[in-house]
């Protein structure tokens, strides 16, 4: 239904029609392989548009120092467990993946429940290294309220979008519009980004992650454009209801509390991490392991590498004098190219 | 990351339910974050349902877009 050519080439038409001299950004990955996937980027370019990603990758915009604290937590023997593009990401001190070549148990998990199951078989302390937006911290929240086991607890380097997207736009971006990410909308809902609107005057559009769906959501971000509009419009009607998902939502009150924290790429963005309530600290890993993980040092980022210029929307991958020499899929040095969301990754496959 | 796959649920019970995403592939998914019952398609994140697919809601979409497209 929303991969008809017919459709596709109508929009592409219009646009064209329109001309326009347009920079659109988005904030997610999945939006990024769809673009790439499709060659909807040279489609847009050619009438005018272009469309960045912003740091729309959790993983990519987990810090170093985060990595590093969950490395210390294996390294001290506590069973480290994490979605599998997390597995992965180098740090100085090396990789979850790496540590487990040196004998230290830290494995891959496709839930947070499979981590919870592992904490039930084992008298061992067992840490989830919690990574992701408004679309997986209820997951986390769901665990954490159902009285998980002694021995499990939560490093949680979850993230708010709608506080990085406020400090894109306070530091000046250039952007003429944004398209907003469909499954955070999916719980957050659209009344968050409503601020952006009105203070920033920008025009937003919820999408899907079909070709169809990315094109449709840029023709209606032209049209708002065009009329001098900026509200909030959701595309994504099939799945984003007006409220979010409730529920998920008062989950993720009840556990978490927002705290200003680095991305990376950014400086402190305020009120945009999300730290573990103290009633729940029992399951917190940077408060239950506070002595271990005191003293870890920010190894910052990793030598010539640009993620962070890529994430703000400002480099593109193929300007890294890295990509795709020293920095490859098999051989990441950066996050952006570990994760299947990851800019330099995206390019990388389909280049 | 975020990451979602739609699904069919075919088997219900407490907070599990059986999702077929078809080609064979049956899964069991946490709905605790959604109210659901058999018949209905979900989209699946890291093992867990976060929203009812609606048919009515894409059929809005596309009749917004022809509205659009008739402009």
């Amino acid at each position: 239904m929303f991969r008809d050519r017919t459709i596709a080439r109508e929009i592409i038409k219009r646009l064209k029609a329109m001309e326009l001299e347009l920079r659109i950004m988005h904030v997610c990955g999945t939006h990024q392989d769809t673009i790439v996937r499709y060659g909807l980027d040279y489609l847009l370019k050619d009438c005018g548009i272009e469309v960045r990603q912003g740091p729309g990758c959790p993983v990519c915009v987990t810090t170093s120092l985060e990595f590093e604290k969950a490395l210390r937590l294996a390294r001290e023997g506590i069973i480290v467990t994490a979605f599998g593009d997390v597995y992965r990401v180098p740090s100085s001190t090396g990789s979850l993946a790496s540590l487990r070549g040196e004998g230290f148990d830290t494995r891959i998990v496709y839930s947070i429940e499979d981590a919870v199951s592992l904490a039930k078989d084992t008298t061992k302390e067992v840490v989830f290294m919690g990574v992701g937006f408004e679309t997986t911290a209820p997951t986390t929240a769901s665990v954490l309220i159902n009285d998980p086991p002694e021995n499990f607890s939560v490093l949680s380097c979850h993230r708010y979008v709608p506080p990085a997207l406020k400090a894109l736009l306070e530091m000046g971006m250039e952007i003429d519009g944004l398209i907003e990410p469909g499954h955070v909308s999916t719980i957050i809902g659209i009344e968050p980004y409503e601020e952006l609107s009105s203070e920033y005057n920008m025009p937003q559009v919820i999408a899907g992650f079909e070709p169809l769906d990315m094109l449709i959501a840029i023709y209606m971000l032209a049209l708002q454009i065009r009329r001098g509009e900026a509200k909030v419009e959701n595309e994504y009607e099939r799945v984003v209801k007006r409220e979010g998902n409730v529920k998920a939502k008062k989950l993720m009150a009840e556990v978490f509390e927002p705290v200003d924290v680095r991305w990376r790429g950014f400086p402190s963005i305020p009120s945009s991490g999300m730290s573990i309530k103290k009633e729940f600290e029992d399951w917190d890993a940077s408060k239950k392991f506070e002595d271990i993980l005191g003293d870890v040092a920010d190894p910052g980022e990793p030598e010539g590498c640009i993620c962070g210029e890529v994430l703000k929307g400002i480099a593109d991958p193929t300007e890294c004098p890295l990509f795709a020499q020293a920095c490859t899929p098999d051989h990441p040095v950066g996050p952006c190219m570990v994760s299947v969301e990851g800019m330099c990754h995206i390019e990388y496959k389909y280049s | 990351m975020c990451l979602a796959v739609p699904g069919k649920i075919i088997e219900h019970s407490g907070n599990i339910a059986k999702v077929d995403f078809g080609d064979g592939t049956v899964r069991n998914v946490n709905t605790m974050l959604v109210d659901v019952k058999v018949g209905d398609y979900v989209l699946v994140h890291a093992g867990f349902a976060i929203e009812k697919v609606s048919r009515e809601g894409a059929e809005e979409t596309l009749k917004l877009l022809k509205q659009m497209l008739e402009e």
